[in-house]
């Protein structure tokens, strides 16, 4: 029986396998940040324990920094609390000699968007952070995911992590999708269709002609919402796109070496005759814009739908679930969810703030000002770059200049109001058309309210000033 | 990690399905540099209003649940973020055992880097459960040797649990240290590594 991409990183990467069921599986990049990683390294201190591979360490501060004022340096972050994890970090990543890109320079920004920035992201690696949505890097046909800061603590000091073989999941897209239509769409789809536990204890690997057709950029999008769906990690196998994103960053092999790591990262496919313990096909063609309606990333609709009623849902909890989220979102069961207006608008976060997701909300806002339209009235509406090398590259095409002149904030990097760990946060009772990947109750600020959608569409309702069709602004 | 080995305490019923990390333990209290003292967020939203005010109508602030150390919880509990924080704020508060029909991946190890067991049972026998922890009597004796859990009535559910898993809390021990056990294995792989993946190490 053939092996399937996740097999193969597996056993690629088997250090030990231990009576009873662990693998000692090894690890070739962590990435680390500031929240979940000060008790691991007071951990490792209490035990005398010294980091084992600073070289194969990577450090950012993303998630708690502010967006703005960010060249003052960490001094003078006005969260003390935050300041002083920032603090902490620049000690820790010292200390051990851990390559670090401090708040304010060009290379800082969200981890799972410094990764594959700077080539440290490559096919057959196994990468790992002390961060749910890690899942991003197997977009680049890389096994990822997120680990808490115990197991932090246990690959800073031994560069392996005890694991269980997950189950091998593969979802194939195929057919073409209409315009308006992209990676996130894809995701929020899937996520609707199995549910948020439905990936639970699997890696899904992504496959079909509408998987090779998307950018990187979209790709890192679908895995990045894998953790939503419940899975373990999300893959691609790495096609010409990847080698070709890869080529000529900062981490990626030089000279002879990349002949060489190209020919190995090719043989991370899954082979024809290998079996999957789930299989599923979702035609993009039939997609719409799709959205977030209710309080978890499984409440899925298409943007020229309706509310759900809850008296239609399957069970007792799934009806108390939706009465529950319809309540927290102040909307009525039947209502089309374009009559929803909203206050805030949020283009951000390790989902979708690289430069294609920039272009793509650019777009939107470059249209509505060839037809005299701005952001409308009443509403806040933030761009976040990914890094501050994204941010760079966007600036080089003018996309801050539309940005600004359509009325949207123009933002330093970090994940920002996707978590809402620093001051941008929605305030009780706000409706925000976000580009994130939770709509948990609170997750974006107590009492908030969370649409998730596509870059566009988040465009399109910051001009619209409610919920709207991309198709109509394109 | 806290050693697991016999427990017999107060349950309370959370039958909300997906009950993420962020409901656990909110954003604000992860600023800290501590696992301690995480307890005074668990629930944050639930336990509190907006004015800081407890909530009476939300189960942990009832006066029969005060002291609970099991809860029983709806589907996918732990779902979301990673954050480890909210073992640590379930630990802190007091619990010691979460059961449900199923648990998010990156909650579910959390749990056993801490000694917090973290119980799987069908869908008939959580439902079973939850209603004894709604009733008046609810000392529920979960037992890790044994892998059961004894309601109050003494309807009595075997688990399933991955035998290293259960030794190690079991004994509490350490995951570190037993992996650096490993230290000639893992320096065998760093060698074939190097030789065949140079371009992998800075």
């Amino acid at each position: 029986m053939g092996k399937t991409l996740y097999d193969k990183i597996w056993d690629a990467h088997v250090v030990a396998s231990e009576p009873g069921g662990e693998t000692i599986l090894y690890i070739d990049l962590h990435l680390i940040h500031e929240v979940t990683t000060p008790q691991a390294f007071a951990g490792l201190r209490a035990a005398h324990r010294p980091v084992r591979r600073p070289d194969l360490t990577l450090a950012v501060a993303d998630h708690n920094i502010p967006t703005e004022g960010q060249a003052l340096g960490v001094d003078a972050v006005e969260d003390l609390e935050a300041r002083l994890q920032l603090q902490t970090l620049d000690l820790n990543v010292k200390a051990n000699k851990i390559e670090f890109f401090p708040m304010g320079d060009v290379r800082n920004g969200i981890v799972h968007v410094v990764g594959p920035e700077q080539g440290r992201t490559q096919p057959g690696m196994t990468i790992v952070c002390g961060d749910s949505h890690t899942s991003t890097h197997g977009a680049f046909g890389a096994l990822a995911h997120g680990i808490g800061t115990s197991e932090v603590e246990h690959v800073l000091a031994t560069q392996t992590l005890r694991q269980r073989k997950a189950k091998n999941m593969r979802v194939t897209f195929v057919g073409e999708p209409i315009p308006g239509v992209g990676a996130k769409d894809y995701a929020l789809a899937l996520i609707g269709e199995i549910g948020t536990g439905g990936g639970t204890g699997s890696v899904i690997e992504y496959a079909g002609p509408a998987i090779t057709a998307l950018s990187m950029e979209g790709r890192m999008t679908l895995c990045n919402l894998s953790i939503e769906g419940g899975a373990k990690a999300g893959l691609i196998a790495a096609d010409e796109k990847t080698f070709a994103y890869i080529q000529g960053k900062p981490g990626a092999p030089k000279g002879a070496a990349w002949d060489m790591a190209v020919d190995y990262w090719r043989s991370f496919t899954s082979d024809a005759d290998a079996v999957f313990d789930r299989e599923l096909t979702i035609d993009v063609s039939k997609l719409v814009p799709t959205l977030t309606w209710g309080t978890s990333p499984e409440d899925v609709m298409m943007v020229d739908g309706r509310v759900p009623d809850p008296a239609g849902f399957a069970t007792e909890d799934k009806r108390a679930g939706a009465l529950r989220a319809l309540d927290y979102m102040g909307l009525v069961a039947g209502q089309p969810i374009t009559e929803a207006s909203i206050q805030r608008v949020f283009i951000g976060s390790c989902t979708n703030s690289r430069i294609e997701d920039l272009r793509q909300a650019a777009l939107i806002a470059r249209k509505a000002l060839e037809k005299g339209q701005k952001v409308a009235p009443g509403v806040r509406a933030m761009v976040v770059p990914g890094s501050g090398l994204v941010k760079e590259e966007a600036e080089a095409e003018g996309l801050d200049k539309i940005f600004l002149e359509a009325g949207f904030e123009w933002r330093e990097p970090g994940c920002s109001m996707c978590l809402g760990m620093n001051p941008d946060r929605l305030e009780p009772g706000e409706r925000c058309a976000s580009t994130s990947n939770r709509n948990f109750e609170g997750r974006q600020g107590r009492g908030g309210r969370t649409h998730l959608m596509s870059p566009a569409m988040a465009a399109a309702a910051a001009i619209a000033g409610h919920i709207a069709d991309v198709r109509d602004y394109l | 990690m806290q050693k697991f080995d016999r427990l017999t305490g107060l349950a309370a019923p959370m039958p909300m399905a997906n009950i993420d990390t962020d409901q656990i333990i909110p954003k604000q209290f992860l600023k800290t540099v501590d696992r301690e003292g995480l307890g005074k967020g668990l629930f944050y939203d639930f336990r509190f209003d907006m004015e800081g005010h407890e909530k009476p109508d939300f189960v942990l602030n009832q006066p029969a649940y005060k002291g609970v150390t099991t809860i029983v919880a709806g589907d996918n509990f732990g779902c979301g973020s990673s954050r480890e924080h909210a073992p640590w704020a379930l630990m802190d508060f007091g619990v010691r055992c979460v059961i449900s029909t199923a648990f998010a991946d990156i909650f579910y190890n959390n749990c056993f880097s801490n000694g917090l067991l973290p119980v799987v049972l069908k869908a008939d026998e959580v439902h079973a459960l939850m209603a004894e922890a709604k009733g008046g009597n609810h000392v529920f004796s979960v037992d890790l040797e044994a892998q059961t859990v004894v309601s109050p009535s003494g309807q009595t559910f075997h688990f399933e649990i991955d035998p290293s898993r259960k030794e190690k809390m079991l004994k509490g021990l350490d995951a570190i240290g037993e992996t650096l056990e490993h230290a000639p294995d893992i320096d065998r792989f760093e060698e074939k590594r190097r030789m065949t993946r140079a371009w992998a190490s800075a």
